[in-house]
């Protein structure tokens, strides 16, 4: 029998409560969200459930909602696949804007753990209990989150770039 | 051998004799570092995919005595940087200069080796004449293979008509300093 996805619904509200919510089916894949305190406890028991058995870590990733309240300004992502029923979920879970921190999951699936270093190094989201959270792809002496919304997509060193022919001055004087 | 095809470098400006050749020592020197500039290869992107294209056969390098292509630094004279360059990337590409012996040229094909490119973002060196001098750009997004032939040639005049002298000048010395380079 295929896995439905209102077994996965009922199955983790049985177990979790009010921590699992907003399910819903977005495009072809079913999501939920999930308070950030409980993503460690969610996370293991999808995977080590035999019905569910979410054995798959896909993806995961964080996204910056900077228009969001303080509480909901950052978002992490996770995908997860289902094997034996080839069937996919995405859960969410949002976190501080201020002190951006999540329980790290490397000690569930070990692909995670440098996904959440990406995820570091662009957002600057401490996932606390990772064995090495530092910089992965930019380069070491960064100090800033250059996801981030606030950080500016163009590089302050560039110098043959005019504005005059780029449209950004009123007067093309 | 006076009917042969064979195309020879023409000989400097000098005094010619019977039996004899007299000639700056200048010229002479400039003249064997122009036609054996041994290249390295630093190709991050898609300009390195043109350069394959000009050392294969149809283009050929070879004709410009950049035959033996040199993968250690230590034996190149002309260091070739094609590609995106990222700011990571930027100390690997200054020890690979700081390895290479005197003297050394530089050329940065394409624009982002030149300029950033199109990358203008954090993440990309914005001009690898940033962290090391450069001798030769070629324009283009990637260059055509005549492009970076004439590139190579354009630097073969400058290495015919630099002075023996230039690389213990002050001048010189300056501009290492300038890049923080012993």
């Amino acid at each position: 029998m295929a896995l439905e996805t209102i077994q996965i619904q009922e199955k983790l509200i049985e177990t979790f409560g009010s921590s699992v919510f907003h399910f819903n089916q977005e495009k072809d894949i079913f999501s939920f969200e999930v308070a950030a305190d409980k993503i460690t406890a969610v996370i293991l028991f999808l995977k080590n459930d035999p019905i569910l058995s979410f054995h798959f870590l896909t993806d995961l990733c964080g996204i910056h909602y900077p228009d969001n309240v303080a509480e909901r300004q950052f978002a992490v992502v996770y995908h997860l696949h289902n094997w034996y029923e080839n069937k996919r979920i995405k859960i969410k879970t949002f976190i501080n804007g201020e002190n951006p921190e999540i329980k790290t999951i490397s000690n569930i699936f070990l692909c995670s753990n440098w996904m959440e270093r990406e995820t570091y190094d662009f957002y600057g989201i401490n996932f606390i209990g990772h064995p090495q959270l530092k910089r992965i792809l930019n380069m070491d002496e960064m100090t800033s989150f250059p996801m981030r919304k606030e950080f500016p997509l163009e590089d302050g060193g560039r110098t043959d770039k005019d504005d005059r022919f780029f449209g950004r001055t009123p007067l093309n004087s | 051998m006076s009917n042969s095809n064979t195309k020879m470098v023409e000989p400097p400006e000098g005094v010619v004799g019977e039996g004899f050749f007299a000639t700056k020592l200048n010229d002479v020197v400039g003249l064997a570092r122009a036609n054996s500039l041994w290249p390295l290869p630093f190709a991050t992107s898609c300009c390195g995919i043109e350069f394959m294209a000009t050392m294969a056969s149809h283009y050929d390098l070879a004709r410009f005595g950049s035959e033996r292509v040199s993968f250690s630094p230590r034996q190149a004279d002309m260091l070739m940087v094609m590609g995106t360059i990222s700011k990571k990337m930027g100390p690997i590409l200054r020890q690979v200069y700081e390895q290479m012996a005197e003297p050394r040229w530089v050329i940065a094909v394409g624009a982002c080796a030149t300029s950033g490119g199109v990358f203008d973002t954090y993440s990309v060196l914005q001009g690898i004449d940033k962290v090391i001098p450069v001798d030769v750009y070629v324009p283009g997004c990637p260059p055509r293979p005549e492009q970076i032939v004439d590139g190579v040639m354009k630097l073969q005049e400058l290495v015919k008509n630099e002075s023996v002298r230039r690389r213990s000048s002050p001048e010189y010395q300056e501009l290492l300093a300038s890049y923080n380079i012993k």
